[in-house]
């Protein structure tokens, strides 16, 4: 399994928490880079503090894809990391066969508009790589960071012939060129060898974890979806985790 | 993953929907009744989850007007009960709000509607707040999760207090979005239901639920929405937001609260701009908004998506002008705001930088351009039927059965997935030309059929889902049949209210308590009104053109095909292939054969794609659904089937 990285553009801007934050403010974290070292014991919330308030991110992909269970699971682990959390979504017919997002906000201060203005989200992830590049375009600023599934849904126009898919290079470099870091992670491919495709979400949010970039690490998976999981399904989500923090 | 039943002073994360369940909970609702749509469905479904906890009754109704009497039953029997629709199921409920209004109600009712500005999952983007102020009801609209929550709690204690029904709106914007929410406290005691109607005429208490003596309970009727207007007056749930003497006042509610507060951060307009944020919506509090009026000489209303509040407001000011002064209004009306669609912060930040003559900062120049660049790589993704969708079968059927008829029928829609086949005409083979409300599909067809002494002979068709068919089709069906009305009539069978999440409909064995209830059968009412009965599988191919084929030559009233054939999304079906579908690439011609790629120019299932390199047809493994209907139209046999043994 290939994994793709670009991150030609990593920036070096220092954050601070907002100052109605419990979080120290003298720690800096930048996006993208692994936090220092954390203290044991120390809570999860405390060592990947988000660097900006709100935190804006967005899971997009194609209706069927898992986008909501995946924004459901993210946004429970922030709650419980004691964070305010938005979440914007759409569903019913808007997903068959068709695009979808999750918007989520993430901040220290209040629930927030449930739809991100343009050009403020702060991390893309992306189910299909033409959606998070439809988003990237929507809603892309040059310090966005991007996280893709490079397995690709077709639309129904370039199976018919009438429009084209952009190959996954021009897709690549056009994410390199536009975001301050983004992954391209061969997700589906993980999610098949463990059985099921539907996966594919879980093994993004591993990825992400290991991104460092929000406040989650695998031990907040593991009790998120313990709340409503069986214990067989949540072994093999784990697992799907584990294979995505191990593609970053 | 939310959890309804939370003790008192748990924060959890809630979607809109629960949060207004959950505000429903606390204020001890007895019964919850409901039609599904799109975006207030999880309403209805969050309760039935805990009905046995808390010692509900909630049912999925056959419609929304008959939801509303169920709900009204329970009210008049002194209990809290709640009536849960999308926007256009107020107009179906509308005959008997109008009636229901004028004799009031006892227990707590509340009418919840979610609306969907932008049409989102839906083929309007009606609005029902109008329904309020036609009927003289109170409106309430929620801006937060936490106010979904707490302002349904105080909807049922405002209906208790002035004797009639509450009307609650939301949006899908709030209905689907989620947030933090602390929870209250679940009540302990439960009512027993008591219906007084031996007293006098005019007591509301004891005597009979009717609407007359019309013109007296009229004034009673009014009495009442006088007094909401009165509690309104003081309700902690209207804020205003903002400095002391703002420079432009912004009126708004519901999500375009959250929109309008975004906006006012995103141009760093704090110390000018304040927000009046109206939690109820009709009647205006007259005092209240007289107060916030003066502050300023300039005000905006947000709201989606008719200019309601804004017409309501500016009449307000006409009829205390001379108090208030001359006022420049900013909104809809004047075009500073888009009239149609939803909202959004955008659009909220370029109206008030407008106003406020600034301007509004994006991106750097070079990156923008570069996002354009990249824009245009992106191919459109239209909607479609999902791959194993038995419409997409269902709708070859009828595109074949009347190009062979050479007539030029064709098909009168419906509401369901099915209404694609209309909104995207190619994923319907081009066969389905109209769509408008529920129900509707049947009657115009029996219009259609009427007009053949006008030189109009086409054969008719039409078709509806199962739960369509309880909702509204049976009187349209009746209808044709009595008048004799020539159509094809096509009932997609998908085994359950599919769009919406499988809620379960009267054909259907099971509740939405998970009770087993008797099926009420659409061959039986079929048959029983004296039309042509046929029930087929859409994935058969052969044998469901041959019967549709049949039809469409034959003279005489109704015929219908029920087409079995459950949703590839169901629970039943959701992940087990029934076959292992592969194209033979030794066989596939591709571009050569004379096919002319029907398997992917036209049949157009997302899991059969096109090799550009190999030029020939290729199964997409991960989205194939197994349905093997694919195999059917190759006329090269070039795709093969396996059945997948489980």
């Amino acid at each position: 399994m290939k994994h793709r990285v670009s991150d030609t553009k990593l920036h070096s801007k220092v954050y601070r928490g907002g100052s109605e934050s419990p979080i120290s403010k003298t720690q800096c974290i930048e996006i993208g880079k692994p936090n220092c070292p954390a203290s044991a014991g120390q809570d999860v919330a405390t060592r990947h503090a988000p660097h900006k308030d709100p935190m804006n991110v967005i899971i997009t992909g194609v209706g069927g894809q898992g986008n909501v269970l995946a924004s459901r699971v993210l946004a429970g682990m922030l709650v419980t990391a004691g964070y305010f959390v938005t979440i914007g979504e759409t569903f019913g017919m808007s997903q068959r066969g068709g695009s979808v997002m999750s918007h989520l906000r993430i901040s220290r201060e209040s629930v927030l508009s449930p739809q991100i203005p343009q050009g403020r989200a702060d991390i893309i992830i992306g189910l299909e790589p033409a959606e998070a590049l439809r988003v990237l375009t929507r809603y892309g600023h040059p310090e966005v960071v991007a996280l893709i599934n490079s397995r690709v849904v077709y639309p129904i126009g370039v199976i018919t012939g009438e429009l084209s898919y952009p190959s996954l290079a021009e897709i690549e470099s056009t994410f390199k060129k536009l975001t301050a870091r983004s992954w391209i992670i061969d997700a589906t491919v993980a999610a098949v060898e463990l059985g099921n495709p539907i996966l594919s979400n879980i093994v993004m949010i591993g990825a992400l974890a290991k991104t460092a970039l929000l406040p989650i690490d695998r031990r907040a998976f593991e009790k998120e979806i313990a709340k409503d999981m069986a214990a067989d399904k949540c072994k093999i989500n784990l697992r799907a985790f584990d294979a995505g923090a191990g593609m970053i | 993953m939310s959890n309804l039943l939370s003790p008192a002073g748990t924060k959890v994360l809630f979607m809109g929907n629960e949060a207004i369940a959950r505000g429903a909970l606390e204020a001890g609702v007895s019964v919850a009744a409901g039609y599904p749509g799109t975006p207030s469905s999880e309403i209805i479904e969050r309760l039935a989850h805990v009905a046995v906890e808390r010692k509900l009754y909630v049912e999925w109704s056959v419609n929304e007007k008959v939801a509303l009497e169920v709900a009204a039953s329970a009210s008049f029997a002194g209990l809290r009960s709640m009536c849960v629709m999308k926007q256009n199921g107020v107009n179906v409920a509308s005959d008997f709000l109008l009636h229901l209004t004028a004799s009031g109600t006892r227990g707590g009712l509340v009418l919840v509607t979610c609306e969907d500005p932008g049409a989102l999952s839906s083929v309007n983007e009606g609005e029902s707040r109008y329904f309020a102020r036609m009927l003289e009801i109170p409106l309430l609209e929620p801006s937060s999760f936490q106010e979904a929550k707490d302002l349904t709690k105080w909807a049922f204690e405002l209906s208790e207090t002035i004797g009639n029904v509450v009307m609650l709106r939301s949006v899908t914007r709030m209905s689907h979005a989620s947030g933090n929410v602390i929870c209250g406290k679940l009540p302990s005691k439960f009512r027993q239901a008591k219906f007084d109607y031996d007293g006098p005429v005019m007591d509301s208490q004891t005597g009979p639920m009717i609407s007359t003596p019309v013109v007296a309970k009229h004034a009673l009727h009014q009495g009442k929405l006088k007094e909401a207007e009165a509690l309104f007056e003081k309700s902690p749930f209207n804020q205003y937001v903002g400095p002391a003497r703002p420079q432009l006042l912004i009126i708004t509610s519901s999500a375009c609260f959250l929109y309008s507060q975004e906006a006012i951060k995103m141009l760093n307009l704090q110390k000018r701009v304040g927000i009046l944020k109206l939690a109820s919506t009709w009647p205006l509090p007259q005092k209240l908004l007289k107060k916030y009026l003066r502050l300023t000489s300039k005000i905006m209303i947000v709201e989606e998506v008719l200019p309601f509040l804004e017409e309501n407001v500016k009449v307000l000011a006409a009829g205390i002008l001379k108090e208030l002064g001359i006022k420049t209004f900013y909104g809809k009306i004047d075009g500073t705001l888009p009239a149609i669609g939803e909202l959004n912060p955008d659009l909220v930040a370029a109206a008030l930088a407008k106003i406020m003559k600034l301007k509004y900062k994006s991106l750097p120049a070079a990156y923008t351009k570069e996002l354009q660049k990249a824009a245009a790589l992106i191919p459109a993704r239209e909607q479609t039927f999902c791959a194993g969708c038995p419409h997409r079968a269902s709708f070859w059927n009828i595109h074949n059965a009347i190009a062979l008829d050479g007539r030029h029928g064709f098909v009168c829609g419906d509401i369901g997935c099915y209404s694609m086949a209309a909104l995207s005409p190619a994923t319907g083979y081009h066969t389905m030309p109209t769509l408008h409300s529920m129900g509707s599909g049947t009657g115009l067809a029996s219009g259609f059929a009427k007009l053949g002494s006008f030189g109009f002979d086409k054969p008719i068709l039409t078709v509806c889902g199962d739960s369509t068919f309880y909702h509204a089709v049976i009187p349209a069906l009746i209808n044709a049949q009595h008048n004799r009305a020539n159509i094809t009539f096509i009932v997609l069978d998908n085994a359950g209210t599919a769009m919406t999440g499988f809620q379960p409909h009267p054909g259907l064995t099971t509740s939405a308590l998970k009770d087993v209830v008797p099926a009420v059968e659409i061959a039986a009412i079929c048959s029983a009104i004296g039309a042509k009965v046929r029930i087929g599988d859409p994935f058969d191919l052969e044998a469901t053109s041959k019967i549709l084929t049949s039809f469409l030559a034959e003279k005489g009233s109704v015929k219908v095909l029920i087409l079995r054939q459950a949703c590839a999304l169901s629970p039943e079906k959701k992940g087990k292939k029934i076959f292992d579908v592969k194209v033979n690439e030794e066989l596939c011609l591709g571009e050569s054969c004379g096919c002319n790629r029907l398997c992917t120019r036209i049949f157009r299932c997302p899991a059969l794609t096109w090799d550009r390199t190999k030029k020939k047809a290729v199964v997409d493994e991960v989205i194939c659904a197994g349905c093997g209907v694919c195999y059917s139209i190759c006329p090269q046999k070039a795709i093969t089937k396996t059945e997948v043994i489980n």
